[in-house]
């Protein structure tokens, strides 16, 4: 559990770096992807099905980017970014080109309908919570955006 | 009269070059559109359109002012970038800089270099492919190994990048350096886990900016847009995927 803490903070702040994120956002992109990967983690382990466990962990995460970018004015983008890139589905999809290569291709099929599902929830999670917050706080997208 | 035209002109080239510089360094299509639109109100301009798309933006005033149209041609990631222009529109808003001032600072910051230096980078990519090898249920033996390929796959991408141009096959270059390092260090036994190894040091090249605004241009309404960058980072998994199954292939 400390490992899938720690080794998630790193990452998702290392990962913001690859993208030029100011610095002085550095530590909220890692706690977000931090708070993203432990609710993803927890559920899977508690044999949750992957889709789901997504979904909601990827709520929680853009939430959590919402408040933060209204806190300190500046593009949801780049929250959003570090705290979404744990839950992309790279092992599926890797499974899926290894199975094609192999020519199992029913496997291949499978597991790459998985990854799709598993992209589809992040972004329904993404969508999600802008209705949200929308509903919320009553405020146009436009206006949200320009923080 | 004269003076007038002149700075119908200049609100016109400030907003093109806050949009340019936004659309190039990774902002949402809202976010573009939206900041050009509050720049030119700030000037004294209540009524403009914009159409952005990934590849352009054609932007007009009301009236009898030209429209103008610039091409976006070069296009990377660097949201510090975004982040500046997003506060200098603000400050313009607030009526706190004047329009020459503005694109002084506008100048200087499509001047400026990328926030971290290229051996940061890579040596972020490297954290980052350990992290993911640990976050995926690797082992820490694996660690060091998808250090280096993750960090040597990263470098691979940002040179060949520069030296090819097409981003495609930089990324497909990168992923099957990154799939032949980790094949080297599993024969040579430092490594245990292969499939994890190279799940983990391919992370670094996920084109993660692309996928969160190819979302939110969607939900957002701007389908070109969408669209399009969606299938920019599909092509882009398409080029890890095949780098790394030449590899199998091979080995």
């Amino acid at each position: 559990m400390w490992e899938q803490l720690i080794t998630s903070f790193i990452a998702s702040a290392t990962f913001a770096i690859l993208f030029n994120a100011p610095k002085r956002t550095l530590f909220i992109c890692g706690l977000v992807g931090m708070v993203g990967w432990i609710i993803y983690f927890e559920l899977v382990s508690r044999h949750f099905d992957y889709v789901p466990a997504t979904l909601i962990a990827a709520i929680a995460i853009s939430v959590l980017c919402q408040i933060f970018a209204k806190l300190y004015k500046t593009p949801i983008i780049i929250y959003s970014v570090a705290g979404i890139i744990p839950l992309v589905p790279g092992g599926l999809a890797y499974d899926a080109t290894r199975k094609f290569v192999e020519n199992d291709y029913s496997l291949a099929v499978q597991l790459a309908a998985k990854a799709l599902m598993i992209s589809g929830s992040i972004a329904i999670g993404l969508i999600f919570s802008e209705v949200l917050m929308r509903i919320t706080f009553r405020r146009s997208i436009s206006s949200s955006k320009s923080n | 009269m004269i003076t007038q035209t002149n700075s119908t002109y200049e609100i016109i080239d400030a907003c093109l070059l806050a949009g340019k510089i936004m659309l190039e360094n990774g902002a949402e299509t809202t976010r573009v559109e939206d900041t050009m639109m509050r720049m030119a109100a700030s000037f004294g301009i209540p009524q403009s359109h914009s159409f952005v798309t990934p590849t352009a933006i054609i932007f007009s005033l009301e009236g009898t002012d030209p429209t103008k149209l610039i091409r976006i041609s070069e296009r990377s990631t660097d949201l510090q970038k975004v982040d500046e222009v997003n506060s200098i529109s603000r400050m313009a808003s607030a009526r706190e800089i004047t329009l020459p001032e503005t694109m002084k600072r506008l100048k200087q910051l499509e001047e400026a270099k990328g926030t971290y230096p290229m051996f940061i980078q890579v040596l972020a990519a490297a954290a980052t492919s350990g992290c993911f090898l640990i976050m995926f249920q690797g082992q820490w033996q694996d660690f060091i190994p998808a250090l280096i390929s993750g960090g040597m796959g990263y470098l691979c991408a940002v040179l060949f990048q520069g030296l090819v141009q097409i981003k495609f096959f930089a990324e497909f270059l990168a992923a099957f350096v990154i799939g032949s390092l980790s094949v080297g260090f599993v024969a040579i036994g430092l490594g245990l886990d292969l499939d994890k190894i190279i799940i983990g040091s391919v992370m670094p090249l996920v084109p993660g900016v692309l996928i969160t605004n190819a979302v939110r241009d969607l939900i957002a309404g701007h389908l070109v847009s969408g669209i399009t960058k969606g299938t920019e980072a599909l092509l882009t998994a398409f080029a890890i995927g095949s780098g790394i199954a030449v590899v199998f292939t091979l080995y």
